[in-house]
């Protein structure tokens, strides 16, 4: 819908049929009556607009400023240009946490799919559905804390319920939170838990909104299973995917709570990814390296630009559209 | 409908999915029931290796009084609502403001606002984390939840503007144009017309908040340090650490912390669903 100034729908006479003679009075009053129109917007963006960039807008760019810093966070600032950067490319940890970072990406993406093949499961009509639909968007409204210790517990070597499972059908035993070779997969999947419940609700809403009548013509027509799927009901789930993937990359680039609940960054840093070795290097009990820290941040801002820049052209080129 | 529904399906089908259902559910929620038991089990379970048999007994409520005994854990809820409500009074009430300028105002700098709002949303927190800290330290508001509030409201004004921009675009647009012929002033028409259509999006941004800060982890972590203003998942992980293998109080703390937003979940549930799902049927 085109809002703005559009031209009135005739209706709109009808409803104000009263009026004129009360805006004839109006006009000639002072500055305020004659720039109301100009002024409010910026006076109702005010308050807001000031709170974000004061807690948001200004540090990006003070962030960018200390990177080129030597600073521990209270003694003075050293200029040092591109040394922090220069040190980053020489730095073997910042190497691991980008693998990482690339890693969770890759395999967060999985809860798209899955929350589709959820969705698809669940949108049944049965009785008491709409309960199943709630318990299974549950791990979404926990905390990851919690999510984190529930998963430790479930790794956890000896009695944990998933290393006896693997003792049972392999024979040996696996500690996989303490092993470098499957520490982060085993991080991903439990970030992966929260995340296929959120896709799945995205879906489950996009479905709910499908044309009932383009699947009756597609099955009329023949299309069932795969290709009913693939060619009539995907494509209608677009924007339910857009945004899907959206909160999915976002939240991969993000992940930190985690890392830092479930491991610490360990076994001997493996499983750090960017945010959380930025956390690490710039407030840990090693010493403040806030230059740093502030670099490492940069290079993970300046990645998720690039998503950030795609997403906001295509919802630039919708709202252009509408 | 898709896929088709099992009514229409064989009988063979129908049972089957009826008893595929339950299954499905208990193996997607499998670790949550794990820590509900865990959580009512008596220490001497844990000990003996009984993790993951039937509980010797039930023992909720040691356990449950103890955690609230023995931990700071009753003070960390405090503080997160605290924390939580004047960040959702706060942020709610800035992006009403926001969002009814950005939907109903024609200017030249309309979308390069909206966008920046949007694009803060995506933002990694780190890039903040420094300057933030640096400016709660220097406002002496370091180690309070007031620190949290102000930051909390800042960022999440981002996604409410989005949200409460869209929501008012969608409203008849007639409405405020009479209202304005009428010599009704801007600042009414907000108040008196606008306002009042905007219930359903304010309840569902606020369910919505509640939910984001009462688990934000992060910013716990780096703008607070002492037990006194800290929130509950930050205090949790902290216990965490002194409970060292007390697995049956972890659980029993998980829960209690988890218990807050999963009650405003149920209760508001078509509030919650709405708001997180904006966008996901248009577009």
């Amino acid at each position: 819908m085109e809002a703005g100034l559009s031209p009135c729908p005739a209706s709109f006479f009808t409803i104000t049929g009263n009026g004129p003679m009360r805006v004839a009075a109006a006009a000639p009053a002072g500055f305020w009556k004659r720039n109301q129109r100009h002024m409010a917007p910026w006076l109702f963006l005010a308050p807001g607009m000031l709170f974000f960039l004061v807690y948001v807008m200004m540090p990006i760019v003070e962030s960018i400023w200390i990177s080129f810093y030597d600073w521990d966070g209270l003694s003075p600032k050293v200029w040092i240009g591109l040394g922090n950067y220069a040190e980053l490319l020489d730095d073997d940890s910042f190497y691991t946490s980008l693998k990482n970072n690339i890693l969770w990406l890759v395999l967060y993406l999985l809860a798209v799919p899955a929350g589709l093949a959820v969705a698809l499961f669940l949108n049944q009509t049965v009785t008491g559905i709409r309960l199943y639909k709630s318990l299974f968007f549950f791990p979404f409204v926990i905390s990851q804390v919690v999510v984190g210790l529930i998963f430790t517990w479930f790794y956890a070597p000896n009695f944990g319920l998933l290393s006896n499972l693997i003792q049972t059908l392999t024979g040996s035993n696996v500690a996989i939170l303490a092993d470098e070779r499957y520490v982060t997969y085993g991080i991903i999947a439990a970030g992966l838990w929260p995340q296929i419940a959120y896709c799945m609700i995205l879906y489950l809403t996009g479905l709910n909104n499908i044309n009932p009548e383009q699947i009756e013509a597609a099955r009329m027509d023949g299309a069932r299973g795969w290709s009913m799927l693939w060619n009539i009901v995907i494509p209608q789930l677009g924007p339910a995917t857009f945004i899907a993937i959206v909160v999915t990359v976002i939240g991969a680039l993000r992940s930190f709570d985690l890392v830092s609940i479930m491991t610490d960054g360990g076994p001997y840093g493996s499983s750090r990814v960017l945010s959380f070795f930025m956390y690490e290097q710039a407030l840990s009990e090693y010493g403040y390296r806030m230059g740093y820290g502030a670099a490492i941040a940069v290079v993970l801002f300046a990645i998720m630009m690039v998503f950030i820049t795609f997403f906001i052209i295509r919802m630039l080129r919708q709202e252009r559209n509408a | 409908m898709f896929p088709t529904p099992v009514a229409k399906s064989s009988p063979l089908v129908r049972i089957g999915y009826q008893i595929l259902l339950p299954l499905a559910l208990i193996v997607w929620l499998f670790p949550l029931i794990g820590v509900a038991v865990t959580s009512v089990r008596p220490s001497g379970d844990l000990a003996a290796g009984n993790y993951f048999g039937i509980p010797s007994g039930f023992a909720g409520v040691e356990n449950y009084t103890a955690v609230f005994r023995d931990s700071p854990i009753g003070w960390y809820i405090l503080n997160s609502f605290k924390v939580t409500i004047p960040t959702v009074i706060g942020a709610v009430a800035l992006s009403c403001l926001t969002g009814f300028a950005l939907a109903v105002y024609k200017f030249k700098s309309n979308l390069i606002v909206f966008f920046m709002f949007v694009a803060g949303n995506f933002i990694p927190f780190q890039i903040l984390m420094v300057p933030v800290r640096d400016l709660t330290l220097k406002v002496g508001l370091y180690d309070t939840t007031m620190g949290l509030v102000l930051f909390h409201v800042a960022f999440q004004t981002g996604f409410c503007t989005l949200f409460m921009r869209n929501f008012i675009k969608a409203l008849p647009f007639a409405l405020i144009e009479s209202a304005r012929v009428e010599g009704v002033s801007e600042w009414n028409i907000f108040r008196h017309i606008v306002l009042p259509l905007m219930r359903p999006a304010i309840a569902a941004l606020s369910v919505l908040i509640f939910t984001f800060v009462w688990n934000d982890y992060f910013w716990a972590t780096v703008l607070v340090q002492g037990q006194h203003a800290m929130p509950v998942t930050a205090g949790l992980y902290s216990l965490n650490g002194q409970w060292v293998a007390a697995w049956h109080l972890v659980s029993a703390g998980s829960i209690i912390a988890a218990l807050p937003p999963v009650a405003m979940f149920f209760l508001m549930q078509k509030h919650f669903i709405a708001g997180l799902t904006l966008g996901a049927t248009k577009g």
